[in-house]
């Protein structure tokens, strides 16, 4: 083959040109075609998936507002030590009056307001009971502004004012992650919050320990189901088949509420307990609205998401070899020890790691029927999204969250190797 | 960042033109039976005076983090959102929600007050139009209280004289203040006492007397459920749904108003609507808002007419035909002993007091 080809010179294709470019050209093009077929889900995942968790990961350490807002006040603080406890000179007050005439003017220092709200409490009512007074000097003629701007509110008279200013005026800041692991951004660095503000961690903590809870309550509740369902006869795994999977139908929230009128105090468990005389009327059991009401509704919850590969992993285990070990003297548990268990191991992986990824993630559930002690992180994220609007924590905790679903993964597949994981 | 936020803003601008059609405008309300009694005194009305479709979405439990959202992208497909006045402070302090002028956007009332002094203290932000006043109060069951019914906001805390399990919301506004109340602080100092480190604590472990004794609610419809269900004998939620849980649904349960807190629920239009759907907004609020109006939303749900001149033509219930007005939290008889939402001091405190309990109720 080299020897013809040295000899011939280039080869050439049945058009005359070198076979090489020909084939070049239409692996090119058979590349472009490819890139073409998968074009709409890879615009897809880009818009819907890749872009949304990037702005979250910019969101969590973004914060220009307060240099877009007070350009010269953020350049006037520099000159200031914000330790000599005492307040600034004319120079910031100057530059904050310029600032704060062009801010009313947008509307936008209300907005500042509430972002350095989340930091030192009364920085709302402070910018917005100052807004209309301030917004109707002239920067030009009305100096010196210090007497006045302690006048309109006495908060401009606290050192503490301008240092919350100084400390949280970077554009970029770590301020929200610091928030996010119970510590907060200070001049003189990171600090622990309060003790009795500190909640995240914890709540990080009990999502991790709950949600492995409920992995592995799924994995017992699920393998005997799913061995049953992979070697009983076609027409009755078909049928149990539609009772795992009628659930699994069902709306989230229908089924949680369900869970509700179920385990109440007044609900139909203690009901039938009472009437068959098992516990007494006045010492029904609490089995809602705290950690264990959320183990239960969200392990029946998550179940179909166990059984489902566990069983098609198992489908395909061949009964000869449990025969073959049967006959060579094995004893049940042997045989299922030794032979039928290695081989379910990838549908548990598949299965747990479904079951443990969404849990973590989950809301409504622990909302609705986990009280005060069973719910989740995710229940502060919804509260950072929707009701105190501070996003950026939100995105914080949200990143954080994604990091340690993206170790586990890791550790689980150096642990246990994902390529031992299989769907069917 | 520019030039990809121009190019949605672009996009977005050109599907609102082909979107909306010059005869609709969405309004975003609670839903149930609250959105229902909108339907029957406002939308149906102005419908057929003007001939515009409204459209309902039922999206004000999260309409703040919403629309920041929609502002963000640059595409606000609401033309008028139901909030409470807290939410109405948050949008208009982040700039989210148009400024009203009282006096010029506002039907003055039949008598010619003007709109600003027919509201009066009610208007208690410049973007916020009120709508009704509704009151968090107490529900009791009447059977499971033996022959001393509670009169008293503290029999909340008396779990001696009451026991069984009571219902509060999950955060710290309101559950606060009924502590201190109910630890001896009186009534005009809760806030001074509650913007200290000490008084929350105070609050704090007032509220952990019951703590064991609490199921903590979450969604308005909630006590009711538990109060039907006789899961709880007494609950907070909204004076309405407890209405519907007496008058509609004739359960054994009967109101507490002892230091009701006083809430408003009002209208905003959304900042940065084109001028023409702006218009169609403002019209509908000159509307929706007279004192008629106000008045006839009394017909089908108990909650208080925020204009002054509404209050003597509250009639009877449209259905069940009984008079609204001693249904009203603003009636003499239940307005004994009331307390008025403090806007500004949450404004300020909410962050930090909610990490606070939020970490208390974790404990």
């Amino acid at each position: 083959m080299t020897d013809a080809s040295q000899n011939a010179g280039p080869m050439l294709a049945a058009d005359g040109t070198p076979l090489k470019q020909s084939l070049a050209r239409s692996l090119r093009r058979q590349k472009l075609r490819a890139l073409m077929l998968i074009a709409p889900l890879l615009l897809f995942v880009i818009f819907s998936f890749i872009v949304p968790i990037a702005s979250m990961l910019f969101r969590s350490v973004e914060n220009s507002i307060v240099q877009e807002t007070l350009p010269l006040t953020v350049e006037a603080l520099q000159n200031w030590d914000e330790f000599s406890g005492e307040t600034p000179d004319e120079t910031v007050y100057d530059a904050f009056v310029r600032d704060m005439v062009v801010a009313v003017d947008n509307k936008t220092h209300t907005r500042l307001g509430s972002r350095l709200n989340y930091e030192e409490t009364g920085m709302s009512s402070l910018f917005r009971r100052s807004g209309r007074k301030l917004g109707k000097l002239d920067p030009e003629t009305d100096g010196p502004f210090k007497e006045q701007l302690i006048e309109i509110h006495e908060g401009w008279g606290e050192p503490q004012t301008w240092a919350v200013i100084k400390t949280h005026s970077p554009a970029v800041t770590n301020g929200y992650f610091l928030n996010a692991v119970d510590m907060r951004r200070t001049p003189e660095g990171a600090q622990s919050q309060p003790e009795d503000k500190q909640i995240l961690i914890k709540l990080f903590g009990r999502t991790l320990f709950m949600s492995l809870i409920i992995t592995g309550a799924c994995i017992l509740l699920a393998y005997p189901v799913s061995y049953l369902l992979a070697t009983l006869p076609m027409r009755v795994s078909n049928m149990l088949m539609i009772l795992v999977l009628l659930p699994f139908w069902t709306s989230l929230l229908v089924r949680t509420s369900a869970w509700k009128v179920m385990l109440q105090q007044q609900g139909v468990i203690n009901e039938t307990l009472v009437w068959l005389g098992l516990v007494a009327d006045d010492a029904r059991l609490v089995i809602i609205n705290n950690q264990f009401g959320t183990i239960i509704a969200m392990t029946h919850i998550l179940l179909p998401f166990m059984i489902l590969p566990m069983y098609s992993v198992m489908q395909t285990i061949p009964p000869y070899y449990t025969r073959a070990a049967k006959s060579m003297g094995a004893t049940n548990w042997t045989t299922f020890w030794r032979i039928y268990f290695p081989q379910s191991i990838p549908g548990i992986g598949a299965g747990s790691i479904l079951v443990f990824i969404l849990a973590i993630g989950y809301y409504i559930t622990p909302e609705i029927v986990g009280g005060t002690k069973g719910v989740f992180i995710s229940n502060r994220i919804a509260y950072h999204i929707s009701s105190s609007l501070n996003w950026g924590l939100a995105a914080a905790l949200g990143t954080i969250l994604l990091a340690v679903v993206m170790l586990l993964y890791w550790c689980y597949d150096k642990i246990v190797g994902i390529d031992n994981v299989k769907l069917g | 960042m520019k030039p990809t936020k121009t190019l949605l803003t672009a996009a977005a601008l050109a599907t609102a033109a082909g979107g909306v059609s010059a005869e609709e405008m969405t309004i975003v309300s609670w839903g149930g039976a609250y959105s229902k009694s909108q339907l029957k005194a406002y939308h149906e009305p102005y419908s057929e005076k003007t001939g515009v479709t409204i459209l309902n979405d039922d999206s004000s439990a999260e309409a703040v983090a919403k629309l920041r959202a929609m502002n963000e992208a640059g595409n606000i497909t609401w033309d008028v959102v139901d909030v409470v006045a807290a939410d109405a402070i948050r949008l208009c302090d982040e700039g989210l929600a148009l400024e009203i002028d009282p006096d010029t956007m506002l039907a003055p009332a039949p008598d010619g007050t003007s709109a600003a002094d027919d509201f009066g203290d009610l208007l208690v932000s410049d973007c916020f139009i009120p709508q009704i006043v509704y009151s968090t109060t107490f529900g009791y069951r009447t059977d499971l209280v033996g022959d001393t019914p509670p009169t008293d906001v503290c029999a909340v805390f008396d779990t001696e004289t009451y026991p069984g399990k009571r219902s509060l919301e999950k955060r710290a506004i309101n559950n606060m203040e009924w502590a201190l109340i109910c630890d001896g602080v009186a009534k005009d100092d809760v806030y001074d006492v509650l913007a200290t480190s000490e008084g929350q604590d105070q609050a704090l472990a007032k509220l952990a007397t019951i703590k064991d004794d609490v199921v903590w609610w979450s969604a308005g419809a909630d006590t009711p459920q538990l109060l039907a269900d006789g899961e709880i004998v007494m609950g907070s939620t909204y004076n309405g749904r407890l209405f519907s849980v007496i008058e509609e649904q004739k359960q054994p349960v009967a109101m507490l108003w002892d230091a009701q807190i006083f809430d408003l629920d009002g209208w905003i239009i959304p900042a940065g609507l084109s001028e023409e759907r702006q218009q169609r907004a403002l019209d509908y609020i000159m509307f929706a808002t007279d004192t008629q109006r106000l008045a006839d939303q009394a017909k089908y749900i108990s909650y208080g007419p925020a204009r002054a001149s509404s209050a003597p033509l509250v009639g009877q219930h449209a259905e069940l035909g009984i008079d609204m007005a001693p249904h009203m939290p603003t009636d003499p008889e239940n307005a004994k002993n009331t307390f008025l939402y403090n806007y500004e001091f949450w404004a300020d405190y909410r962050d930090d007091i909610e990490a606070k309990f939020q970490a208390w109720l974790a404990q």
